[in-house]
């Protein structure tokens, strides 16, 4: 979990999900958003976590979680077990994210995914003038000890939602601990993506994104 | 094997669960109870068929049942242990079995619960068993004594909870084949659970593990002092029991745990004398397995181990179709060195809860003491359960109702 945004990033995610809904979090971690969801929101929450030390401070903190792993932890679960999947920064550290993610929207009604983004400027300066592995606060490990195992840019993720035809309803950047508006895939650190499982219903003017408005998309992530 | 060698405990710094233990206080001195039931005709139909009467129930109970009868907690114990499971008997040097987890401040907190532990039957610490007088003949049971299986305990012990008067179990609580009688006390008296700690358990026997069994088994049958069972009051099938015990032991350890304590050590300098025990871990067994047979009747460990075979929760059903509908809240642990039930054992049981849809959670310790973890590793576990239990009892106490 990244040190600065994560605040705010929780904030996002808890104006996000519905009150006394049910919420499957992948790679839980500590427990720390799943248990502000559940005292704030009511949810019903269920945890999973890879993480031995993790899941002592998730039973601590009363959460139920399982210990294991999130690759191959969502099989059992029937299609819509879940109001909300979130994949709160642990969407670049599974092993198969395509798998995970398409998974994560059976079992889901609407997929909740947040992750740092590669192309941060500042992880640009640093591969373009000192030519190594970007070390910024949404990506805080050396290239030795990262938990990452996949990095992407707010725009792969754009594009690949594009490309698997994965509907995104909504989408919030952020950077030093603000919201990012424009040119996203530049200034922000983290984006945070809800997705549904359910494609656009046709002539939905909301439901144009992201296959529509194109130059405006442009504007707003993509540089 | 008290040598703690963990070097990295995931719990050394600012956990409850390990500050308490530094100041816990004994039960002291603790007694074990008996309850009698199923006078004829009123006997107890078993699984079979068969039918058993009268029938006493060895246990003991630490703690105070509150006004509400809220905060009663049944503890269940494994192939051969009994109902004294903690606090000091008159005369003992050692505590009970799980003294280091239930207790005052401890994982099953006895300042703010009512632990229970129960005995079982078909055994041989103060329950009804094989060696018990069988009223019709006035003389021990023996072969005669039906067979017995993990559904027929849970029976007679939910008698025992009738009789003190408690409608609902806060939790069932149990290690091994105590997990097998806390699964089996969920499905077979839902509304009378509200929630179940299964530990180093499986939901049924593998062929492993049956195969294993009959290896003991079939040591005690060899014995000649065994005589079809009807040995009481003659020698004891001592040789056959105690090689039955020492196979246990072996399945109960780890690779790494037996290198750690024994290595290839030998017992005295002293080599090459033909077939002593001349390695430190030949001794070790042997001494197991001599103790053994003064505190275990060699039928018991027929009829208990027969009963662990049987034991499929589900019955040949879907797991998840035989969970479907509980609203008692899982707790699973699991040892990552435990090889006679292995972790995967316990995952198939919170698989089955994830697609039935009930609350559980699951953890797998890292541990390197095999199976026998789970009497060892009180630390992690005292943190689980006594986190666990806390949020179970506030739910009870908030909404009056465990169920959610």
């Amino acid at each position: 979990m990244n040190v600065r945004d994560d605040k705010l990033e929780y904030k996002v995610i808890l104006e996000w999900v519905r009150e006394n809904s049910s919420v499957l979090d992948l790679g839980c971690g500590n427990g720390e958003l799943l248990s502000l969801l559940v005292a704030e929101k009511k949810v019903k929450g269920q945890g999973i976590e890879i993480d031995e030390r993790a899941i002592y401070k998730c039973v601590e903190r009363g959460l139920s979680v399982f210990h294991g792993d999130v690759d191959t932890g969502l099989s059992e679960y029937g299609d819509g077990s879940f109001d909300y999947v979130i994949l709160c920064q642990s969407f670049q550290q599974v092993r198969e994210p395509d798998v995970v993610l398409k998974e994560a929207l059976r079992v889901g009604k609407e997929v909740i995914v947040s992750f740092p983004n590669f192309a941060h400027y500042r992880a640009r300066l640093q591969m373009f003038f000192h030519g190594k592995t970007p070390v910024t606060p949404s990506l805080p490990y050396e290239w030795y000890d990262t938990p990452n195992l996949h990095f992407l840019s707010i725009f792969d993720f754009i594009e690949y939602c594009r490309k698997r035809n994965i509907r995104i309803k909504d989408s919030i950047f952020i950077g030093m601990n603000k919201r990012v508006s424009i040119f996203a895939n530049f200034f922000a650190g983290v984006g945070i993506f809800r997705l549904s499982r359910y494609p656009c219903p046709s002539g939905s003017l909301k439901c144009l994104e992201p296959r529509g408005l194109r130059l405006f998309l442009r504007l707003k992530y993509r540089v | 094997m008290t040598v703690k060698t963990r070097e990295d405990n995931l719990l050394s710094e600012s956990q409850p669960g390990a500050k308490r233990i530094a100041k816990e206080e004994d039960l002291g001195l603790v007694e074990t109870q008996y309850f009698t039931f199923a006078h004829p005709p009123h006997e107890l139909v078993l699984e079979s068929g068969e039918k058993l009467g009268p029938i006493t129930l060895a246990f003991e109970t630490y703690g105070r049942l509150n006004e509400e009868k809220s905060n009663a907690i049944l503890t269940l114990h494994a192939l051969s242990g009994d109902a004294h499971a903690a606090g000091f008997h008159e005369g003992d040097e050692k505590p009970g079995w799980w003294d280091s987890m239930i207790g005052p401040g401890k994982a099953f907190d006895t300042d703010k619960y009512f632990v229970i532990c129960s005995n079982v039957i078909g055994g041989c610490k103060g329950s009804t068993g094989p060696s018990s007088i069988n009223p019709k003949t006035d003389k021990p049971y023996g072969l005669e004594f039906p067979t017995i299986t993990i559904k027929d305990m849970v029976v007679a012990q939910r008698h025992l909870v009738d009789f003190l008067g408690i409608e609902k179990l806060l939790a069932v609580a149990g290690g091994s084949m105590g997990g097998m009688q806390a699964l089996q006390w969920v499905i077979s008296y839902p509304g009378r659970v509200c929630s179940a700690i299964p530990i180093a358990t499986t939901a049924k026997h593998s062929p492993q593990q049956i195969a294993f069994n009959e290896v003991g088994r079939q040591a005690i049958m060899a014995d000649p002092n065994w005589k079809e069972g009807d040995y009481y009051g003659g020698p004891l099938p001592a040789k056959g029991l105690a090689v039955a015990r020492m196979i246990g032991h072996i399945t109960y350890m780890s690779d790494a745990s037996m290198a750690e304590k024994f290595g290839r050590r030998f017992k005295d300098s002293k080599k090459f004398l033909k077939f002593d025990t001349d390695f430190e871990v030949e001794g070790y067994l042997l001494y197991r397995g001599n103790n053994f047979v003064k505190r275990f009747d060699a039928n018991s460990y027929l009829c208990i181990t027969k009963a662990l075979d049987y034991f499929d929760l589900s019955g040949g059903e879907n797991l998840h179709e035989v969970l479907k509908g509980i609203r008692a809240k899982f707790l699973v642990i699991a040892f990552k060195s435990d090889w006679l039930y292995p972790a995967y054992q316990s995952q198939e049981i919170v698989r089955a809860c994830k697609m039935a849809g009930v609350d559980a959670t699951y953890c797998e310790i890292h541990s390197t003491y095999g199976h026998d973890a789970f009497l060892l590793e009180f630390q992690q576990e005292t943190h689980l359960i006594s986190h666990f239990l806390r949020r179970v009892f506030d739910e009870y106490e908030a909404l009056g109702e465990c169920e959610r």
